[in-house]
């Protein structure tokens, strides 16, 4: 009952935000420049903002009808630089997509590998130390030079990006697994790969999602500076190209989509990570 | 000389000291216990006995020493050597019929899901916990926790059970069912059975003999305690037996003075040869090992301790 209103409650607060938010928006874009005096030629060169006091920041309800029309039709493909939204968020998801299973297949391996063996801990903690702060995007050049492919670099950026939490995250999952839960399958003789599976993973298993749903939030954290690195298609294209065209309308909902799928990421993660706990 | 089953011989345990030495917990360390001998070790907290627990689980390597079950030096844990765990140590994600069924599979491996589960159910029914099989462990109180530990272990049919404190958790009243329930389990298969246990009245309801621990670091067994009740003892009359409070003050009185003096005491202690307490008669009786050999026949329940 009290969780119910609290919820309910907590809901109104954020309308009532989000409707201030609108309407200090609204107003501060409402266009109060005194407006010129000038022949209707040059009026026409020179746009609203110039002509009828516009502000050259859209407001929410021209970000709101362009969205509406995005919304309408976002698969179309007029050409290299005028693709629905859909398909440009389809290319970056596709990326992210494909650079974060491979990470997964090579991190959680190796992060097992690293947690099960202290030799093989000391031996690749320092390339781990040294190869985790660096940028991903300082990656790029290397990448591109080595792989002459934009949307491949693109990949192995995201690849390099997000093996790291994971990699730290399975090792410490594996290394702490309880000692008491290992000795129950050391009393029945439960041989070390059938132990790794069934003892190891599901122990481990809520850090090592731990750290995958860190990931995916740095991947896609990632995926739109390098798509405006390599171009061509994405979202983070989107967004460079749309900056190119001054359009800001444009812009801001593009940011507002990152913002939205990063958060459908982050739940889809959130879902797998609660299938996977355990109460003590 | 009676068969030994189990065999600790000479096994010690050290580790890295801060001075760059090592500390002994114990050294020279022997025991030895026949096919279906029901024996309690007690023992001040840290005096080692967890780890010698350890050691003849196989879970643990003695740094000296060998330990042999049944002819055979030992060489990691066994299947046959079943480990209920002072903290119950049950799989958190799997269900009570999972915690057991694991065990039951890891011992025959190519049976099939039905008998599995089937097997599992038996004992998940012997230890009282019917219904419950698909409660996950933290559903369950803490003595229905321990009773999945002991199905779980029971579940593998092993020839040796090694409990480490497995009650000491529990309330007074759930205790007793428990004791009950393992003492009768023990007695119908024949185990034989290692216990810890920090309880008196524990160890004289359940144990055949009762070792005793003195103080570490360099902890020995100092002695051995015969328990002169009738094998069929029950756990409520316990108290009424005429021997009850000689044996409890023998072993009480170990505990709060004895266990901390006793090197400095008995310097000439032998540990492959302990002293042998029996308490036949309202006073203490203590023999020496060769003297309790040769007395043996009058005991009902007689140790295969004594060795040359
Ligand atoms: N890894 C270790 N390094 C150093 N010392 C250790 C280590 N493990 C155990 N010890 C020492 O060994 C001694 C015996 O420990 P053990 O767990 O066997 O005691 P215990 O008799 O079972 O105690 P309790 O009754 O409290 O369970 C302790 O004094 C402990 O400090
Ligand atoms: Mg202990």
């Amino acid at each position: 009952m009290t969780t119910t209103s609290l919820r309910f409650r907590a809901a109104i607060v954020s309308v009532a935000l989000f409707l201030a938010f609108i309407g200090i928006w609204h107003l501060a874009t409402r266009g109060t420049a005194s407006v010129a005096i000038m022949s209707p030629e040059y009026a026409k060169l020179m746009g609203a903002t110039a002509t009828q006091g516009k502000s050259a920041m859209p407001g929410p309800s021209d970000v709101g009808a362009k969205l509406w029309e995005h919304l309408k039709r976002p698969f179309y493909d007029n050409g290299p630089n005028d693709k629905g939204l859909g398909i440009q968020l389809g290319y970056s998801i596709a990326r992210v997509g494909l650079g974060y299973l491979l990470a997964v297949m090579v991190a959680i391996p190796l992060g097992f590998l690293i947690g099960m063996s202290p030799l093989i801990s000391k031996a690749l903690d320092p390339f781990i130390q040294v190869l985790k702060p660096i940028s991903p995007l300082a990656w790029m050049p290397l990448a591109l030079y080595t792989i002459k492919d934009s949307g491949i670099s693109a990949i192995f950026v995201i690849f390099i990006c997000s093996v790291w939490p994971m990699l730290l995250n399975t090792a410490f999952g594996v290394a702490g697994v309880r000692k008491e839960w290992i000795n129950v399958a050391r009393t029945l003789e439960v041989g070390t790969l059938r132990r790794a599976f069934t003892v190891i993973l599901p122990a481990a298993a809520p850090t090592i999602l731990t750290g995958m749903r860190i990931s995916i939030g740095i991947a896609w954290l990632v995926i739109v500076a390098a798509e405006m690195l390599v171009g061509g298609t994405g979202i983070g294209y989107f967004v460079w190209n749309e900056w190119n065209n001054l359009s800001i309308t444009n812009v801001i909902i593009a940011i507002l989509l990152i913002g939205v799928v990063g958060m459908l990421l982050d739940q889809v993660l959130a879902r797998f990570t609660r299938m996977v706990a355990f109460p003590e | 000389m009676t068969e030994k089953f189990i065999s600790i011989e000479g096994i010690a345990k050290r580790y890295p000291g801060a001075d760059g030495g090592k500390i002994a917990v114990f050294e020279n360390l022997w025991l030895s216990m026949v096919r279906g001998e029901f024996i309690c070790v007690i023992g001040h907290s840290g005096c080692g006995k967890t780890t010698v627990l350890n050691i003849l689980a196989g879970l643990d390597e003695p740094s000296d020493g060998t330990v042999i079950v049944d002819g055979q030096a030992i060489g990691g844990t066994s299947l046959d050597r079943a480990v209920i765990f002072q903290s119950h140590a049950l799989l958190p994600w799997r269900t009570v019929l999972g915690n057991v069924a694991y065990a039951v599979t890891s011992k025959w491996r190519s049976w099939d899901r039905a008998r599995v589960k089937a097997h599992a159910q038996s004992f998940i029914d012997l230890v009282g916990l019917t219904g419950a099989e698909h409660k996950r462990p933290s559903e369950l109180s803490g003595g229905m926790k321990q009773r999945v530990g002991i199905a779980r272990a029971l579940s593998i049919t092993p020839k040796i059970m090694l409990m480490d404190e497995p009650f000491s958790a529990l309330d007074a009243l759930t205790r007793g069912t428990l004791q009950d329930e393992v003492r009768r389990i023990c007695l119908e298969t024949g185990q034989t059975a290692f216990m810890i246990t920090h309880d008196v009245d524990e160890a004289i309801y359940l144990a055949d003999r009762i070792f005793l621990m003195t103080n570490g670091p360099g902890a020995v067994l100092a002695e051995i305690v015969e328990n002169p009740l009738p094998k069929d003892r029950g756990r409520f009359d316990l108290h009424r037996h005429p021997l009850y409070y000689a044996v409890r003050n023998h072993v009480v009185d170990f505990l709060v003075s004895r266990s901390k003096s006793f090197a400095a005491e008995v310097p000439a202690h032998d540990p492959r040869n302990l002293p042998v307490v029996r308490i036949g008669r309202p006073d203490l009786v203590i023999a020496s090992v060769s003297e309790a050999m040769h007395e043996e026949s009058k005991q009902p329940s007689c140790p295969g301790q004594a060795q040359a």
